[in-house]
């Protein structure tokens, strides 16, 4: 097992389904014999604020929260979100960007515009950006509510977890009804990223 | 094998490991998941109590009765909980009693950020503090144990950071712990001030003794290192200085109530530097400064918020921030809002446009305080918008009372908004009360409570008829409205507060998260008709949004059809067509 400690930052709107995809993340390293932490948030933000799950594993981990300069990568499932924890990410660290958005309460009171342009701003700063359409990925696969599993298929791909270790988790996680879909929507991440 | 598990899940089951077989709660962020997880177990009595002082005392009375009983509750609970909760230090207990506290530093979910080891020191608590999930199933296990060794409740206080952060946990077998026996003892129960005299002579005795035991309980340890730097920290804040600074000496300290002035003293002779890390109040650095020895804390760390490991390298090991990318001036703020379609909306865009003074309490409601719909003048705490609207009026007049209200959300009211109505009918107040009405608890995560009708396991339960309760109070005037029928509400408001007498209007409607939405009708902006006014965006609901390019307001894919912005459109320019 290498002594590295992965650090991942999932990012979203209360609401998104950041909370299932950590757990999902976090099952998969747990199965795979490391140590894990992971950091969620409950209550107030999870109405339409900005919320983030934070999933550490390695040999040893202490701080359930990634330090600022050290997430290995972010899983951002809304544009603007990608940005708001930028500073978290390594300097050659890599951001998914779901190309969703969602106005925020400023932006929908007129007080402020929505950065259209924010991913570009995001991807200039980095090495790795990756943008991808996964509500409509997963809408193909049957229900649009499984992006962030197409999500969990590229990060799959770009840390190098198991596919079969990750559908495993799938199979534990998710409600029985949308396991299907799930996979479906889980390969095709895999693709998305190895293609 | 081990598992993951947030804090709170760990807590009960810790609980249940001990043999606990009764826990009440009111639920509260970050607190709420602990009393839900234990009602999971099979021969087990967990319920919602109607708010923290209620649990408190449901709490006594099934130790006394010989229980292991859990009571569970966020930080500003206990506050509601105070007073039994300082008697029960003198009470003792008979089965052990685990109170948690969960406090949260940095206000993720919270109107303040008070630090409830204080309350351990002022009513001689134990007060426990786990750093993971798996100290805090073992430590809860301890609790129940020390609870009975010295007879007193124990706090084991944790933070948001524990209690929803998932680390993983090797559970053990649930112990049987047979039901105490009940022995009457009013010289022990019954707090008249004679045996209350007497007791307190014994919480004094039983906190000399606590205090030796603190310098030998295994739940406080030291781990040598360097002996350049000794920290000594506690909860979660461990993890932190072990992440940014894996090789100084640490004194970690589980229980934090009393502190082990021996243990203590012995560690910072043998450091050349010592600091305190702790969350909020210097509450272990004030007690070792007391002993006259040189310490270091709130001067280099801050009284306000959570720490991190970063923020501790960069203060103890000059390790330099990160810089970061420079983006955040192009990142609007996204503060949480009301969902769209919440019926919480139609209320606070009515009270704007009526110009009302309101006074505001705490639920998903406190968000119509938020820009556009700028809808509160003060919350304090839960149930405080009764009686401060009923202050309102009596200090500036009746005529204060005719544009004020008091909003206040369903569980709110039955947790503490009762009394306070009680209130203005005894002393002849005018107010206005709004009772939101969504039939569930719905910020902490849609809990039911009395007026649900539901158990925490959702068995059914004769469920309090909230308009029988007010007229019972002697409000005569009471009316029952949709708060998405717009005319409605405004004219039934503009009625009750033209009247010179207490009037309740209870705006029902459940929350549109409870049951799933299933579109007979979907809106869509007729473009000819839409003038670009933006009356439908200062609703601030996400399902309608502005195209600044067409200049039209456009339905987005979230909207759930609650039909509130249709109503506002002065143009018709929002349809309806069946789907
Ligand atoms: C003393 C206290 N206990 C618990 C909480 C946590 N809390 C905040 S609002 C709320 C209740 C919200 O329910 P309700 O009044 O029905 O409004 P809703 O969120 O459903 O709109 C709770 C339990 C608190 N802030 N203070
Ligand atoms: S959860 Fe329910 S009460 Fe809360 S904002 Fe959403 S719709 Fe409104
Ligand atoms: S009808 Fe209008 S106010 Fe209601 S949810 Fe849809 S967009 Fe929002």
């Amino acid at each position: 097992m290498p002594d590295k400690t992965t650090n991942i930052l999932i990012v979203g709107v209360g609401g998104q389904g950041t909370l299932l995809t950590s757990r999902i993340i976090a099952q998969v390293a747990v199965q795979m014999g490391y140590d894990v932490k992971v950091s969620e948030v409950h209550g107030m933000a999870q109405r339409g604020g900005s919320v983030v799950s934070q999933v550490r594993y390695g040999n040893k981990i202490y701080s359930p929260i990634i330090k600022k300069g050290d997430a290995d990568i972010i899983l951002a499932f809304e544009k603007v979100e990608s940005a708001r924890w930028l500073d978290f990410l390594k300097p050659d660290g890599m951001v998914i960007i779901n190309n969703e958005r969602v106005n925020p309460l400023p932006v929908l009171s007129g007080k402020v515009k929505y950065p259209d342009q924010i991913h570009e701003k995001v991807a200039a700063c980095l090495k790795d950006t990756v943008m991808v359409d996964a509500t409509d990925i997963a809408s193909q696969c049957g229900n649009p509510k499984a992006a962030n599993v197409v999500l969990v298929g590229m990060l799959c791909k770009a840390i190098g977890l198991p596919e079969e270790e990750v559908e495993k988790a799938i199979r534990d996680i998710v409600p029985a009804k949308a396991i299907q879909v799930n996979l479906l929507a889980f390969k095709k991440g895999c693709e998305l990223m190895a293609g | 094998m081990k598992q993951l598990m947030i804090g709170n899940q760990a807590i009960a089951r810790g609980a249940y490991e001990a043999g606990a077989t009764v826990a009440t709660a009111y639920p509260g962020t970050p607190s709420t998941e602990i009393v839900s997880s234990f009602a999971e177990y099979e021969g087990v009595y967990a319920e919602w109590a109607p708010n923290e002082k209620v649990a408190m005392e449901v709490g006594a009375g099934a130790s006394i009765a010989g229980a292991r009983t859990l009571v569970a509750m966020k930080h500003v609970g206990v506050n509601v909980a105070a007073d039994p909760l300082y008697t029960l230090a003198y009470t003792g207990v008979n089965g052990g009693l685990v109170i948690v506290s969960a406090d949260d530093p940095g206000m993720h979910s919270s109107q303040n950020e008070q630090d409830n080891r204080g309350y351990g020191r002022f009513a001689k608590l134990i007060v426990i503090e786990p750093s993971d999930s798996q100290e805090a199933l073992d430590f809860t296990k301890a609790a129940f144990e020390l609870s009975e060794e010295f007879d007193t409740p124990v706090m084991l206080r944790v933070t948001t950071r524990l209690s929803h952060s998932q680390t993983m946990v090797e559970i053990g077998e649930p112990q049987a712990f047979k039901l105490k026996e009940y022995v009457k003892n009013p010289a022990k129960y019954v707090m008249l001030p004679a045996y209350a005299r007497g007791r307190h002579v014994e919480v004094e005795k039983k906190f000399l003794r606590l205090r030796e035991y603190a310098e030998t309980t295994p739940l406080n340890r030291i781990e040598w290192g360097n002996k350049s730097l000794g920290i000594i920290t506690s909860g979660v804040a461990y993890q932190y200085v072990k992440e940014a600074l894996p090789e100084v000496s640490v004194l970690k300290l589980g229980m934090t109530n009393p502190v082990p002035q021996k243990l203590i003293t012995d560690f910072a002779g043998q450091v050349d530097r010592l600091v305190i890390v702790e969350e909020l109040e210097p509450v272990i650095e004030e007690q070792v400064k007391s002993w006259g020895i040189k310490a270091e804390g709130k001067n280099i760390f801050s009284l306000l918020g959570e720490y991190n490991s970063e923020l501790i390298a960069e203060r103890l090991a000059h390790v330099p921030l990160p810089t970061g990318f420079g983006l955040e001036g192009d990142v609007p703020a996204r503060p949480p809002l009301l969902c769209a379609g919440c019926p919480h909306r139609g209320v606070f865009h009515t009270l704007k446009k009526m110009k009302l003074t309101v006074m505001g309490d705490i639920g998903c409601y406190t968000l119509g305080a938020l820009s556009p719909l700028d809808g509160m003048d003060a919350c304090i705490c839960m149930g405080a918008s009764i009686g401060s609207a009923l202050g309102m009026e009596k200090a500036r007049g009746p005529e204060q009372a005719k544009k004020t209200v008091a909003v206040i959300g369903d569980s709110t009211f039955v947790h503490s908004g009762i009394t306070a109505l009680i209130d203005v009918v005894y002393n002849q107040g005018h107010t206005t009360v709004l009772i939101l009405d969504n039939d569930t608890t719905a910020m902490t995560g849609h809990q039911d409570h009395p007026a649900t009708g539901k158990t925490i396991t959702r068995q059914a339960t004769r469920k309090l008829d909230l308009l029988a309760l007010v007229k019972a109070i002697g409000v005569e005037h009471v009316q029952v409205v949709d708060p998405l029928q717009l005319n409605d509400l405004e004219s039934s408001l503009q009625e009750a507060l033209n009247r010179q007498e207490p009037s309740v209007i209870i705006a029902k409607r459940p929350c549109v998260l409870l049951h799933p939405v299933t579109l007979a009708s979907r809106y869509y902006v007729d473009d000819e008709l839409c003038t670009g006014c933006k009356s439908c965006i200062k609703l601030g609901c996400t399902g309608v949004s502005f195209d600044d390019e067409n200049k039209k307001a456009i339905i987005n894919p979230g909207c759930t059809a609650c039909g509130l912005c249709p109503q506002v459109c002065k143009f018709n320019a929002i349809k309806k067509m069946e789907v």
